[in-house]
């Protein structure tokens, strides 16, 4: 069976799970091989997290002379390791970064690029979620070999013990990859919730919040969920721009998304439209975003959130 | 110093988008206008311009690719405060994926020649893939600073603070580079009447693929290196059940859905 690539999505060697759904979706396609690119001492405990997801083999590339630039000595590793291997195809994940070294490598190697894949079949098509949501797309790769981006949520990670076996790969990389330094770096300050494009349940707040998060927050903290917002609060400067859920901030695709006094203008929806169950609180019946919801409640979210939160409590016990 | 930035015209977000038979995105029947996201490039183009030394000495040229009425993007571009426009238009371009239009545009900048500077905007909004300033920065094998909420530069050196996916970071470069900017990078103007009139005075250049020496045959739909299959309207969400809150009706009632769904 073919090997299929499928980069390792890490924080510091803390392997983070769309890795494990891009392993998930790897095994329709072939045999995935991880590539690990971090420092040389996290390499075995990343190996140890994605072996239980089916990884065959592990490559780890040491990261100790590329680290401080950016994208694009990922790009040359990637690269390197295509070459030697033939791949069937190459896995990352679709967040910005993970698109600018796919972007890079489809140059590099000559090879078709689909981003934003929602699902991908054995065959290598790909489906996507296109204009704000309103249409789905199939698509395939159609020369060299297939590099998909694949969003978090894509599929629901699956264990399959794999070998896992380490391979250290040296790769070699040229000047012009190493000339956008990174030279300084502050990690998201950790919010005890789950991260916004993994959560299983967001809980989203906007204009209609007026500025007062504590609401939004104690409910996500009831229903164990993560924290989004819209635009509007964002440049409102309520929230920091890591929450923004839309077209220029995060998507997301949860089990269960809840707007609060968001209005849903089409850049919020490109951000969240392929949510499971979508609920929506607001004081405007005629906020577009009812158009969308399973669920929807016409009312003020300073006293319909906080009564929800205390049942959800009650009733966890 | 010359600074080239690149805008792309897309169907209005607002409008009711679509695709044609052969799945690729409707260009001509929608109204269509100068990305959003490619404003805020415009916008910071033109910062880094005033901001310089010695502005007169700094040439702010909109590149675009695409159909006649593509030339609007670029328009808008010179309302704003650009000083030159080119447009690449040619029938064998339609239906290029972001590979091929990487290639039209790092050719076209190539052709524009001894740029210091490559502007774009985060994503377009239709495509919206953000690929093509990191396969520009391939292409022309410059640095990428890309994703910038905040953009500094001094002489030739460019200092970026890009909201990472897990950090905040500042990259710093030195040109000629590949800048991409975000929406939190500052508003962009709106074109005054005075940028207006003079944008027609403005010298706008048109290029075929040949100009550029750019063969038909790397380009277009048939050539693309992926082929969307399918593409199919989102079927409307079925409409959900919408209660009016009516002393504390909707918490109950939310918590009752809540509850049937077994979130909790």
């Amino acid at each position: 069976m073919s090997e299929v690539l499928v980069l390792i999505d890490h924080v510091d060697g803390a392997v983070r799970k769309p890795t494990y759904e891009l392993l998930t979706i790897a095994r329709r396609l072939g045999e995935p091989s991880a590539v690990f690119i971090g420092p040389a001492d996290k390499a075995a405990g990343a190996a140890e997290a994605v072996k239980k997801y089916g990884a065959a083999k592990v490559y780890a590339v040491d990261d100790s002379d590329i680290k401080g630039f950016l994208v694009a000595p990922k790009a040359e590793a990637l690269q390197q390791l295509a070459e030697k291997t033939s791949p069937a195809a190459i896995l990352v994940t679709s967040s910005f970064e993970g698109k600018e070294i796919a972007g890079r490598l489809a140059i590099k190697l000559g090879s078709g690029l689909i981003t934003d894949a929602v699902d991908v079949d054995a065959d290598g098509s790909t489906t996507q979620s296109v204009f704000a949501g309103n249409y789905t797309v199939k698509a395939k790769v159609t020369k060299g070999t297939p590099i998909i981006a694949v969003k978090p949520n894509a599929a629901s990670p699956e264990e399959a013990e794999g070998a896992g076996t380490v391979e250290e790969f040296a790769v070699t990389v040229s000047d012009s990859a190493k000339k956008a330094q990174i030279v300084a770096s502050q990690p998201r300050q950790a919010t005890g919730r789950p991260e916004l494009t993994e959560a299983a349940i967001v809980v989203a707040g906007g204009r209609g919040t007026g500025g007062d998060f504590t609401p939004i927050e104690n409910l996500a903290d009831a229903l164990g969920a993560a924290v989004g917002a819209s635009r509007a609060a964002v440049d409102s400067g309520w929230i920091p721009h890591s929450f923004q859920i839309g077209q220029t901030g995060k998507t997301v695709s949860p089990q269960l998304y809840i707007a609060n006094g968001i209005s849903g203008a089409i850049q919020h929806r490109a951000g969240m439209q392929t949510s499971k169950t979508i609920v929506a609180v607001n004081k405007d019946e005629e906020a577009p975003i009812f158009e969308l919801v399973d669920f929807g409640v016409v009312g003020d979210l300073t006293t319909v959130l906080p009564a929800v939160t205390e049942e959800v409590n009650k009733r966890k016990g | 110093m010359n600074i080239v930035v690149c805008v792309k015209y897309v169907p209005d977000a607002t409008a009711d988008r679509r695709f044609e038979s052969d799945n690729t995105v409707d260009r001509e029947g929608v109204d269509g206008l100068l990305s959003e996201l490619d404003e805020y490039a415009v916008e910071q183009a033109l910062q880094i311009k005033e901001k310089s030394d010695n502005p007169d000495d700094v040439k702010v040229t909109a590149l675009t690719v695409g159909p006649e009425k593509a030339v609007d993007a670029v328009r808008k571009a010179l309302q704003m405060g650009a000083d030159e426009g080119v447009h690449v238009t040619d029938e064998a371009v339609a239906g290029s994926d972001a590979i091929a239009t990487s290639l039209v545009l790092a050719k076209a900048v190539e052709k524009i020649g001894d740029v210091d500077l490559v502007v774009c905007g985060m994503a377009s909004t239709d495509g919206g893939m953000s690929v093509v300033p990191a396969m520009l920065a391939e292409r022309l094998d410059l640095p990428q600073v890309t994703l910038a909420s905040v953009v500094e530069t001094q002489g030739k050196e460019v200092r970026i603070k890009r909201d990472g996916d897990v950090a905040t970071e500042v990259v710093g470069a030195t040109m000629p580079l590949v800048l991409s900017v975000t929406d939190q990078s500052g508003e962009a103007r709106y074109p005054s009447f005075k940028g207006i009139m003079a944008a027609k005075k403005k010298p706008l250049e048109t290029y075929s693929l040949s100009d550029l020496g750019v063969d038909a045959g790397e380009v277009g739909l048939s050539v693309a290196w992926t082929e969307v299959t399918e593409t199919n309207e989102r079927p409307p969400r079925t409409a959900g059940e919408i209660v009016k809150d009516e002393d504390g009706s909707g918490a109950t009632a939310l918590v009752e859905f809540l509850a049937s769904k077994k979130f909790i």
